[in-house]
């Protein structure tokens, strides 16, 4: 089944104070994500991955295009009780404590009270903050407010769950933290649908991935295939800077530090560059299949326009 | 969708009690304590006039004051923060969220209403020794006060929603004196000829007329108020707050947020 099908979604803002024109910040985005899936919406900053997200919970209106969530139209108040929402950087009612927020926001979305006292307390535990009492949040760190957020997020127990750059400001420990929940909704079989620029991040925690640039939906792609595709290029190592002449014409790069060489080959020349490095009385080091990472596929993607733009 | 409502009340009740907006109370016990030395300069009789005029003037000066400081935030200061995000990305319909803040700061202004009118009273048994039957025709003041709060609240939350707090500010304010003096526009409508007749017609009928909402000055001569203005003055609130509300609404609904 698919958790969220978006079609042909454009979004465009009047831009400029006398001269108002009009600039698509996305353009006809279609995308689908699976049940059950951990789908990461990569893209640089400015990309239109916060514009994705605001239109699809309804804080602001597409200019054309649609999309279902859990089969229904995403503006469906009936499924709005089914998703849950962690925007970027965000910002409470900070005369709350964090009992209190969740209580109003579970009551927003419909918990029997019964339910929401029981949940609040557990909830709290599992984001580490069983200890805040009734602190009010404006005295609350980056790291607990993001830890806030994430359980309001899922304090109704959604099927789908929306984050948008949920660990982008977090110290390492933080981020670690998060990375943990996110893992838990995971195995918990939650879909879960989050934007990053961090693709390490995204490496770890996704099934599949999407890269989107300038508002451009660039391509998508399974995070597995990224690791277990054969690598292109191998790097070799090797001590004896004199045998470079005789191998220099094989190889894709070039390092050479004192007498130590770092070089990549294609993986086809592989075999013609050991023997030619043989011959020549160089000291292998190391041999290293060079892995296609989600990096090089990111970076491709988003360099793909930049051609483009050169063409023009 | 009355638990939703019910919910958004409440917190923005909270968030007022908790900004300490009904600090006032403290100013407004102050006043009238701070005032008590002038009555018994006064001769009997005038003092009793000046207490109820101070006393329900600054009930109803305080209640606008918050009406407009508070109103004027009430969405525009949640959409600067981005607070609802969180809010519209659950089953919460957006005409929900402008109800409840508008029920929420109107339960503001009746509790504090309700605590100032028992100092109100409290200042009456102690400074004119003892209340009178006739004293009970103060409630009907208070009550059109409370009247003007409903309007006031519906003309400030409407604002909200698309205009910055300052501007907000000014236009609410702006509103409220345009109101106070409602009838002088009526008039000027009455004598004037054509366009300017029908301008001032239309205007007169769009601006609030808190006008017949004030009888502060009936309260303390201890006139009567008939059953009729009562009706009417009802009548034209909740319609006038209906109308004001409905346009927030609509506005709301159809708005990016940014
Ligand atoms: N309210 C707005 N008015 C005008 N332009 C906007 C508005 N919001 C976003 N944009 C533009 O849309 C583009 C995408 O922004 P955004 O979705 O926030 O990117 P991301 O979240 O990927 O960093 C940016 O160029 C941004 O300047
Ligand atoms: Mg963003």
């Amino acid at each position: 089944m698919l958790a969220i099908e978006i079609k042909n979604l454009t979004k465009e803002y009047a831009v400029g104070f006398w001269k108002k024109q009009w600039r698509p910040a996305l353009k006809s985005l279609n995308l689908t994500v699976e049940a059950g899936e951990t789908f990461g919406f990569l893209g640089p900053n400015g990309a239109g991955k916060t514009t994705t997200l605001k239109l699809l919970m309804g804080i602001i209106f597409p200019t054309s295009g649609s999309a279902t969530i859990l089969g229904k139209d995403f503006l469906d108040p009936e499924v709005k009780r089914r998703i849950g929402f962690l925007p970027e950087q965000p910002y409470f009612y900070d005369y709350l404590s964090a009992p209190e927020l969740l209580d109003y926001y579970a009551r927003l979305s419909g918990v029997p009270a019964p339910v929401r006292k029981q949940r609040i307390g557990e909830l709290l535990g599992r984001v580490g903050l069983a200890d805040v009492g009734n602190k009010q949040l404006r005295k609350f760190s980056k790291g607990m407010l993001q830890r806030v957020g994430i359980a309001q997020a899922i304090i109704h127990d959604p099927e789908v769950v929306f984050l948008d750059e949920p660990m982008s400001g977090l110290d390492p420990v933080g981020r670690h933290e998060v990375r943990e929940l996110i893992q838990s909704l995971k195995d918990a079989g939650k879909t879960i649908f989050f934007s990053t620029h961090i693709l390490s991040d995204a490496e770890a925690l996704c099934d599949r991935v999407a890269v989107i640039h300038k508002g451009e939906l660039r391509g998508v792609g399974v995070v597995n295939d990224f690791r277990s595709s054969l690598a292109e290029k191998t790097e070799v190592i090797w001590l004896g800077a004199t045998a470079l002449s005789a191998v220099n014409s094989l190889l894709a790069e070039v390092h050479v530090t004192g007498d130590t060489v770092r070089g990549t080959v294609q993986s086809g020349d592989l075999d013609r560059l050991l023997e030619k490095l043989r011959q020549q009385g160089a000291r292998l080091i190391s041999v290293m299949p060079v892995q296609r990472t989600l990096e090089d596929y990111f970076l491709a993607k988003t360099r793909e326009e930049e051609k483009e733009a050169v063409t023009l | 969708m009355t638990s939703r409502l019910s919910a958004i009340t409440w917190n923005t009740f909270r968030e007022a009690v908790r900004d300490r907006v009904l600090y006032n109370l403290v100013l407004f016990v102050l006043l009238l304590v701070a005032s008590a030395p002038l009555f018994s300069q006064i001769s009997i009789g005038l003092e009793k006039l000046m207490l109820v005029n101070v006393g329900l003037s600054s009930i109803s000066l305080f209640g606008v004051i918050i009406a407009i400081f508070v109103g004027i935030g009430l969405v525009s200061k949640e959409i600067e923060k981005k607070t609802l995000y969180t809010i519209l990305s659950r089953p919460v319909r957006r005409w929900e969220f402008i109800v409840g803040k508008y029920l929420g700061l109107l339960l503001t202004l009746v509790v504090n209403t309700a605590l100032m009118t028992v100092g109100f009273y409290l200042a009456l048994l102690i400074f004119i020794n003892g209340l009178k039957r006739a004293d009970a025709m103060l409630l009907v003041a208070v009550y059109f006060i409370v009247l003007q709060f409903m309007m006031m609240v519906a003309i400030t939350l409407l604002f909200s929603t698309f205009s910055t707090p300052i501007f907000s500010a000014i236009f609410a304010f702006a509103l409220y004196v345009i109101g106070t003096f409602g009838e002088d526009l009526k008039n000027f409508a009455a004598m004037s000829h054509g366009a300017t007749k029908w301008l001032a017609m239309g205007a007169s009928y769009i601006m609030p007329n808190f006008a017949s909402l004030n009888v502060i000055a009936q309260a303390a001569h201890e006139q009567n108020v008939g059953s009729g203005l009562i009706f009417s003055n009802t009548v034209y609130a909740l319609l006038y707050s209906l109308a004001v509300t409905v346009a927030a609404v609509m506005i709301f609904e159809r708005r990016n947020l940014k």
